[in-house]
């Protein structure tokens, strides 16, 4: 029974900002109890899918080549955000993301050495050997051994807050109702993307055919419940992160091994046979995150890239074997497409391919003439049999909603003030830096930056 | 025909590896090669980035480059209850028994991999009971319970012919058996091409256990926690092999060289080594035999539990035995702790080649065609960019 118990804080969340904000706050001497709704073994959020942390720094590191200035990092995020970003947050965040690796090695993160050019964001990113699972292990070791208390299966059901000051939740311990008494509390319990309900409020019934990259506990609960108690809400609630992947992954916690980089180099058609965006318009990473939105849009939100037998080797293999057939028509019927329909979409695609020298390692303006939508690079013939299709949903990654935070992570109320002991830190509130697009491990960075500053915060409160 | 070329639907036919398991193995190396997340762990992960797909062949020397230091399964996101179930530690640890069994020579006695841990502890506790009864018929008492002091002690107990004749003959045939295996799996899983630089690359990572080291930081010995102690405890067990092979090796020297009669003093290299290597064996087979009842079952294969244990409980055995012998050898204790130190001996060398001691020659050779395949990779990368 938890309702016995006094604790100086209660952390809600069992992923990477949540054990930064525990851990801090029990080295600073305070009593910690951790809720994590997930079962043991599925711990940790969508933290265990993610491989590294976007980390400022001045010179070569030992895990981080070159260098990666503070107003670099700045630029990088005003680019995808399109400067929705609070530029004093996204300032700090970026300063202290210099310090944080260090302070991860010291709590049992292991970091792979840098990978020597070979990939780009060995120059910005620190990767995490193993990846985001051995990083929560490490942390939930560390907790452990540091004496923070950790429940698994421990949903919380409802804050008791009143006018802005929190007094204890109402949680399901193992399924059984139970109560938690804290001083202070930290919210690190993601976003809603896990709820399938709240996005078809989004996006109406097409929601229902998204996949969810992460995990299936994310439903937001927290994240509603602070909203409707008062929490000034940040970011828009009708936009999600969403790539497309493979159609055959599982509905939840597919992860990384579900992405597909084939569509550069394919011709992408909805159910109806038919092509409806520039496949060619930009190198992968910059148009990964556009798909997603691209497919949703269409007919019962599938689509499928085909590609013939030249194409198969200049992408990274994916884990569902490609659909074959040695004709166009039989892959159409594979795939449950009009034969005749995609016979023909596929002869006007390479009609209207120009001669060009094809190049995969950058924009080649091999393109089509005369065809819309137009393929703008990389666009040959598709002519050698066998063909190949993989098909495409929309896999959402996170939503963008959150709780609007102060520099000490103290969650806002709608009357303007910080609540005194109320804080977050995670993807509940990483919107106030990232509004919208997506750059690559700055939602681990926000975790751990903020994940710190909120367990700095709430140690200070119920120290002082 | 070799493994590389058969159809999946044949491969159970094959001696030893299982259709089933070479499937498994199969889906979580496709699995893994579109995550990557582990590729900072060991040499498995860098080797599969060179396929797309996956022969028998390729499949055989992954799993004998794996070291079963267990960092891939803690890390992974699609271990078990994950609807992938992944648990690369344990597939590749089946795969590499059957590969054993698959390889072994003669090929009639393959089957003794199938119940490994029966066949060895039979294999040991019936030599040791046919060593004990022909000592017991056939030495006189005086020389097996008396006290025997001074050069020839030993011979006074089992004759000199008949250790030369038990010994040269059973790891002379332990060492045929061992070769011809290693030569089977090197024709089926081994590079074209070694170089020397390969050859010393995969000495190097063989002798110094590089990949139980995690990158210096240790492995999940036991946990999810890292750990060093494996690495350590198969060191000392294996350097103390190894010392021990070269006490034998000076022995014999000194005794058909320069006509040197064992036993030898405190001080001799022969007992120096010996005492040494004794006390590594010791300590690493008992230290890694506790440490396989400690350790979380989940990512290891429970089939090979017996295979593992057997090789373990023998060196131990012969370690103590031959411990043993060094400290009481001036009492009357000495001839029958020489009789059951050699039963012990025997055994182990009957055994070798069908048991869990191969892995290091399989391991070995992975080792070098891993580098042979990197130097490859990284050559072509270079002529190509």
């Amino acid at each position: 029974m938890l309702r016995d118990k006094h604790y100086d804080l209660l952390v809600i969340g069992g992923g990477n900002a949540a054990l930064c904000a525990a851990l801090t706050a029990r080295e600073q001497g305070a009593s910690v109890l951790v809720c994590e709704h997930a079962p043991r073994a599925l711990r940790g959020g969508n933290s265990r899918h993610t491989r590294n942390l976007r980390c400022s720094h001045d010179a070569p590191t030992d895990v981080l080549t070159e260098n990666y200035s503070e107003e670099e990092y700045f630029e990088d995020l005003l680019r995808v955000t399109g400067g929705v970003t609070n530029e004093k947050l996204a300032r700090m965040t970026i300063h202290e993301s210099k310090f944080v690796t260090p302070w991860m090695y010291e709590r049992g993160v292991r970091f792979q050495p840098s990978l020597g050019g070979t990939l780009s964001l060995s120059r910005t990113n620190a990767f995490f050997l193993g990846g985001g699972k051995a990083l929560v292990n490490a942390y939930f070791a560390e907790a452990e051994k540091k004496g923070v208390e950790v429940v698994y299966d421990t949903e919380v059901v409802s804050l008791d807050i009143e006018e802005g000051f929190f007094k204890g939740a109402e949680v399901r311990y193992h399924g059984f109702p139970d109560y938690v008494r804290a001083k202070a509390l930290v919210v690190a319990s993601g976003g809603f993307q896990g709820n399938i309900e709240w996005l078809t409020e989004a996006w109406g019934p097409s929601a229902a055919n998204f996949i969810i990259r992460g995990t299936p506990f994310n439903k937001g609960l927290m994240l509603r419940d602070l909203l409707a108690k008062g929490a000034e809400p940040n970011g828009d609630p009708t936009q999600c992160h969403a790539v497309a992947i493979d159609a055959r992954a599982p509905k939840f916690d597919g992860g990384i091994v579900t992405r597909l980089d084939c569509v550069p180099f394919s011709i992408v058609v909805n159910n109806k046979a038919e092509r409806f965006y520039d496949e060619g318009e930009d190198v992968w990473p910059k148009r990964y995150a556009i798909w997603g939105r691209l497919v949703a849009q269409q007919p019962d939100q599938i689509a499928y890239a085909i590609i013939d037998t030249k194409c198969l080797k200049l992408f990274m293999p994916s884990v569902f074997p490609p659909i074959e057939g040695r004709t166009i028509e039989e892959l159409a019927g594979k795939l449950e497409l009009d034969p005749a329909k995609l016979s023909k979409t596929v002869k006007g695609f390479n009609a209207a391919v120009q001669p060009g020298s094809f190049d995969p390692s950058g924009l080649d303006g091999s393109r089509t003439e005369g065809l819309e939508p137009a393929k703008t690079n990389w666009a040959r013939k598709l002519d050698e049999p066998p063909y190949y299709a993989y098909p495409l949903r929309p896999g959402v990654t996170f939503t963008y909603l959150g709780v609007t935070v102060d520099e000490k992570a103290r969650i806002q109320m709608a009357d303007g003030k910080p609540s005194a002991n109320m804080l977050a830190a995670g993807e509940i509130m990483a919107g106030n830096i990232l509004g919208q697009g997506y750059l690559a491990g700055l939602g681990m960075t926000i975790g751990t930056v903020f994940g710190r500053i909120a367990g700095q915060e709430a140690a200070r409160y119920v120290n002082r | 025909m070799s493994i590389a070329e058969q159809p999946v639907s044949l491969v159970g036919l094959a001696r030893g590896l299982q259709g089933a398991t070479l499937e498994e193995s199969r889906r979580t190396m496709e699995i893994c090669n579109a995550c990557r997340y582990c590729e900072g762990y060991c040499a498995v992960f860098p080797a599969m980035e060179l396929h797309r797909s996956f022969s028998n062949r390729d499949l055989v020397h992954l799993a004998n480059l794996c070291h079963g230091c267990k960092g891939c399964f803690y890390a992974c996101q699609y271990a078990p209850p994950h609807e992938f179930g992944l648990n690369l530690p344990k597939v590749f640890a089946e795969l590499r028994r059957e590969s054993y069994e698959h390889h072994a020579w003669p090929g009639a006695l393959a089957g003794l991999f199938q119940k490994n841990g029966l066949f060895v502890s039979l294999a040991t506790g019936l030599l040791l009971i046919a060593v004990m009864l022909l000592s017991a018929l056939l030495v006189d008492p005086q020389a097996l319970f008396g006290v025997n002091r001074g050069p020839g002690s030993f011979y006074a107990v089992i004759p000199y012919e008949v250790m030369v004749a038990l010994g040269s003959l059973s790891f002379g045939y332990a060492v045929l058996a061992l070769v011809m295996g290693l030569r089977n799996y090197w024709r089926e899983s081994g590079a074209k091409q070694v170089g020397g630089k390969a050859l010393a690359l995969g000495l190097h990572d063989a002798l110094t256990l590089r990949h139980l080291s995690g990158g210096g930081h240790g492995c999940n010995d036991t946990h999810e926690g890292f750990t060093q102690s494996r690495r350590w405890l198969h060191q000392a067990m294996m350097w103390g092999f190894l010392l021990s092979f070269a006490s034998t090796s000076v022995a014999t020297i000194y005794d058909h060289v320069f006509g040197w009669i064992a036993p030898y003093s405190w001080y001799s290299a022969p007992v120096v080594l010996g005492t040494l290597g004794g006390f590594g064996l010791t300590i690493g087979s008992g230290g890694l035999f506790w440490m396989k009842f400690k350790t979380d079952p989940e990512p290891t294969a429970q089939r090979n539990f017996g295979m593992d244990m057997g090789l373990l409980a023998q060196l131990f055995l012969v370690a103590v035995t031959g411990l043993a012998l060094l400290f009481f050898r001036h009492t009357s204790a000495m001839g029958m702790l020489l009789v059951i130190h050699l039963g012990f001996v025997l055994a182990l060398f009957v055994s070798l080649p069908y048991g869990k001691f191969v892995h290091g020659l399989y391991r070995f050779a992975a080792l070098v065609r891993h580098h042979a395949d990197q130097r490859a990779a990284s050559q072509e990368e270079g002529s190509a960019s």
